[in-house]
């Protein structure tokens, strides 16, 4: 067992897990942030996308100790004081979602992909998701929304 | 899935890492985990400790000069895709490490881990047989001819960390890979290198092991262009045949993806030129 601290969401986090943890369970079962999911758990639906030291990673391919002493952002630290993140607002706006299950990931991968290339066209966010999968299959919204989120996020930075 | 126990190194040096690793046969290093991991929660691998190496600073830097690239083993891909040096000077690595799984997975996953795991469809094997690449580990230096030596294995003794890979700078040089549809690692890849002298022509994804194709080369240094290996007939035996594809498919595709290889390597060059 080994104690872990890590600051989730802007807030500071601790536990006694064992060193096989992986991050991914430590957010869901320790800290109970379950809106990071579990989709294949094996490193290829980007369900479990969140952002350690800010960039996009799969929680469920990382152990909680590596996270040790890290920044960890899930989607629960992405609206401010209720105000939603541009990126969850246009997936709202575009209907970016059916049944939900790959959101978080597909947001957090958003937010990475937009930060990174602030140009963003429609092929360029189809190579990005290239680890994440819908299984509904709704693909075409998720590109419109966070081809408009890159929008809204460049608005954003102007004003 | 969850794998058996193990406890956790982080070291602070190199130093310490070898100390730990000397201490503890059964212990594994960690860069990326981006396989390791994978393989761990499959309970295929059981390493009583991992030792991180994945935040020594002294593993991770990319250096250019002239005649070569050196990448710190620790480096990640997404690192090597955005490097200017590395795009500068040898595009074609530059896009094979974009081309690695998927953008989360070039976060994590690092080209020594890459290279010391010698997954027989991985991409850096390719760039590192390819380029004629150097080695170094603490002790020694190892020519990529020498490196890899089967399905999953290397010339690494046990214990033996990968510190860094000094890449050959070519005169120009292309990758072309068919990635298996859902999992992106290579049905069949091929890194041409042409330096001048001597053409280098590296084969992953095909068969248990990386490997060159000489007929490529020497048609190649006779005349650098996708026809002068289009004659070139690839044997089917000692391939690779799954459910994927047979033995006979990747022969084909060897073929097709060298000569897309050579037509990026003449892209790059007249881009360049141009």
């Amino acid at each position: 067992m080994t104690v872990v601290t890590m600051t989730v969401n802007g807030k500071q986090r601790q536990a006694d897990i064992e060193d096989r943890t992986l991050l991914v369970y430590f957010l869901r079962e320790n800290l109970r942030l379950t809106g990071t999911h579990i989709g294949c758990d094996t490193s290829q639906c980007g369900a479990c996308v969140v952002h350690v030291n800010g960039r996009a990673v799969k929680s469920c391919t990382m152990f909680a100790v590596q996270a040790s002493g890290a920044e960890v952002l899930t989607i629960e630290g992405v609206a401010v004081d209720g105000k939603l993140h541009p990126v969850q607002e246009a997936f709202r706006h575009n209907h970016g979602l059916q049944c939900g299950f790959c959101t978080p990931g597909m947001i957090m991968t958003a937010i990475d992909m937009i930060r990174r290339n602030p140009n963003l066209d429609r092929r360029t966010i189809r190579e990005e998701l290239e680890g994440n999968i819908c299984r509904c299959t709704g693909y075409h919204n998720i590109v419109t929304a966070i081809e408009d989120a890159s929008k809204r996020v460049a608005a954003g930075t102007a004003a | 899935m969850i794998p058996y126990p193990f406890t956790y190194h982080r070291p602070k040096s190199l130093n310490q890492a070898q100390t730990l690793l000397s201490r503890e046969p059964d212990a594994k290093l960690l860069a990326g985990g981006q396989t390791l991991i994978a393989a761990m929660k499959l309970r295929l691998a059981n390493p009583s400790a991992l030792i991180d190496i994945a935040g020594l600073q002294e593993l991770s830097f990319i250096r250019a000069s002239d005649s070569a690239i050196m990448i710190g083993a620790a480096t990640k891909h997404a690192d090597v895709a955005n490097s200017s040096d590395v795009r500068e000077k040898v595009p074609a690595l530059a896009d094979l490490a974009e081309g690695i799984g998927d953008p989360a997975v070039r976060r994590m996953g690092t080209i020594g881990g890459s290279l010391a795991n010698n997954d027989p469809a991985a991409d850096y094997p390719a760039a590192a047989l390819g380029l004629g690449a150097t080695l170094k580990t603490i002790n020694r230096s190892i020519a990529a001819d020498a490196f890899f030596t089967g399905m999953f294995s290397t010339a690494l003794e046990q214990g033996e960390i990968i510190t860094d890979v000094s890449f050959p700078v070519p005169k120009r040089a292309g990758y072309a890979k068919f990635p298996n549809p859902a999992s992106r690692y290579a049905m069949a890849g091929v890194f041409i290198a042409d330096f001048g002298h001597q053409v280098r022509v590296a084969v992953t994804g095909a068969a248990p092991c990386v490997f060159r194709q000489r007929d490529m080369e020497v048609a190649l240094a006779k005349n650098f262009s996708p026809d002068a290996i289009k004659p070139t007939v690839i044997s089917p035996e000692g391939l690779n045949s799954d459910i994927h594809g047979s033995a006979e498919y990747r022969a084909h595709l060897v073929n097709v993806m060298a000569r897309r290889a050579v037509n990026t390597a003449l892209e790059y060059y007249s881009t360049n030129a141009g």
